[in-house]
């Protein structure tokens, strides 16, 4: 049964995150909507991918790491010692800055998840509703054996989306997903990623500010930590409640 | 009358180039204001004085602003494309292309007025009407506090100009009555005093821009719109 849509999908509440007690997070609470794209928007070193690595538990894989707080997805304690962190990330996907496809072929990148979480249905038709999704199919439909690492970066990219998407999460976290790519390549994923728009939640961490403006609905501004301001992407970029926003949103140093 | 930014917040070549833009554009539309300004003026006084010669001048005139004001769109134009500004930036961007369209028609409506004087004055002068001597102080006053309220971001000046246009409103009205009863006295009245109508309707007109510009004022400071909202609901 699908959650009511006034329960946020991810919750964060006074998330403070650390590296060998170094903060990288400091007391951060906000909530993400169902089927909406949200930003995280701020300067490197801000808490971006360390905010965004919370939402799937992979922070705890780095050690020295230390989480306070609470992060709450569907309503549910993510931290919770009950709950499996691999289903975590299965339910939560994840894109990377650099592509990152398997050395295997097309078919079965996008194959690898649904095979690994024993998936019993028809595999191909899976794997052409993904690439499909991913805007990928028409592309590599007459060679899903060729290697995955012969498509261009751009392809890879959507394929790693897809590989993503096969597994049937409900979140799709994108760290800097287009920062490796050309301009055709990235105004691709971007018009993926506005397609997923309402099927998934989407979080995208991204120093391309024009990025977050086009595609997200909300923007979350971090610095040094700080969860500064979250609101509506309009809002943000056309009035900032405040002044830290508006001076890294128009390039000047406070 | 520019407010550069200090140079302890121009981190980055870039940035200066954008700040540097900025300043120029709002360089560019105090320049038509003051223009604009200028040419109302000129137009009352050449009705005040009856005198048609003035006509030419305010046409001469006129045709500076709107090369300014091409100029403007142009900029503007390219200021988005290059440095494609948000936040505060956006908004400064934004009411600038408006003001400086409102300023551009504030113009035209000074020319009308110097047209209309040129006809009036082939015309039986009508009785003196003070109250379009007052409406085009009127209307220059709040001209000169807008264009003062856009260079200082000053909201309560804004404000005070949205709320005087109810006075220029009301000297119309006025100046409506008191000439449509000299043309029912005086048929030799109907022609100049369908002329006045003209000349107060311009005025109005001028009136409700120097209005726009102030709400703007508004907008750019606090990021919240006023146009279309009476004074008393929280505007």
């Amino acid at each position: 049964m699908t959650p009511p849509a006034s329960v946020p999908v991810l919750s964060a509440e006074g998330l403070s995150v650390s590296f060998d007690g170094r903060t990288a997070l400091s007391n951060v609470s906000l909530e993400l909507p169902r089927g909406r794209i949200v930003s995280i928007i701020g300067p490197s070193g801000c808490g971006k991918t360390t905010l965004l690595r919370c939402f799937n538990r992979m922070n705890e894989l780095v050690e020295g790491a230390h989480t306070a707080g609470a992060v709450r997805f569907e309503g549910f304690d993510l931290y919770a010692a009950h709950v499996d962190p691999v289903e975590v990330r299965r339910q939560i996907g994840m894109v990377f800055q650099q592509p990152t496809p398997f050395p295997k072929s097309v078919f079965d990148n996008v194959a690898f998840g649904p095979r690994a979480s024993g998936f019993k249905g028809d595999l191909h038709a899976l794997v052409e509703e993904v690439l499909s999704s991913a805007g990928l199919w028409p592309e590599v439909a007459a060679e899903l054996d060729a290697p995955a690492l012969a498509l261009s970066a751009g392809q890879q990219q959507r394929l790693c989306i897809a590989r993503t998407l096969a597994v049937k999460p409900s979140v799709l976290l994108m760290d800097e997903p287009t920062s490796a790519l050309d301009p055709t390549a990235t105004a691709r994923i971007e018009a993926l990623v506005h397609s997923l728009k309402g099927t998934y939640t989407v979080v995208i961490a991204t120093h391309d500010l024009q990025q977050a403006a086009r595609l997200s609905d909300l923007t979350a501004f971090l610095d040094g930590g700080d969860l500064v301001e979250y609101g509506p992407t309009e809002t943000l970029f056309t009035n900032p409640r405040d002044p830290r926003t508006e001076s890294y949103l128009t390039g000047r140093a406070r | 009358m520019t407010q550069p930014i200090p140079p302890s917040q121009r981190p980055t070549l870039l940035q200066s180039r954008a700040d540097a833009e900025l300043d120029r554009l709002r360089e560019m539309l105090l320049e038509m204001a003051g223009q604009a300004e200028e040419l109302v003026r000129l137009a009352m006084t050449g009705l005040a004085d009856r005198d048609a010669s003035r006509s030419k001048q305010v046409r001469r005139a006129d045709d500076g602003i709107d090369a300014l004001e091409v100029e403007m769109d142009e900029r503007v134009l390219e200021f988005l494309a290059l440095q494609r500004p948000v936040a505060g930036d956006l908004r400064l961007v934004f009411v600038t292309l408006k003001a400086s369209n409102d300023i551009e028609r504030i113009g035209d409506h000074a020319v009308n007025i110097a047209k209309a004087t040129k006809r009036i004055a082939s015309h039986p002068p009508l009785p003196d009407i003070l109250e379009v001597r007052e409406m085009g102080d009127q209307v220059l006053a709040m001209l000169g506090d807008a264009l003062g309220a856009l260079v200082n971001r000053d909201t309560a000046v804004a404000r005070q100009v949205v709320a005087a246009d109810e006075r220029v409103d009301d000297l119309r009205r006025s100046v409506f009555r008191i000439v449509v009863s000299y043309m029912l006295e005086q048929p030799r009245y109907i022609s100049p005093g369908l002329e006045m109508i003209l000349v107060v309707q311009n005025l109005e007109r001028i009136g409700d821009l120097a209005t726009n510009i102030a709400e703007d004022v508004v907008f750019l400071a606090e990021g919240k719109s006023i146009k279309h909202a009476k004074l008393g609901d929280g505007a």
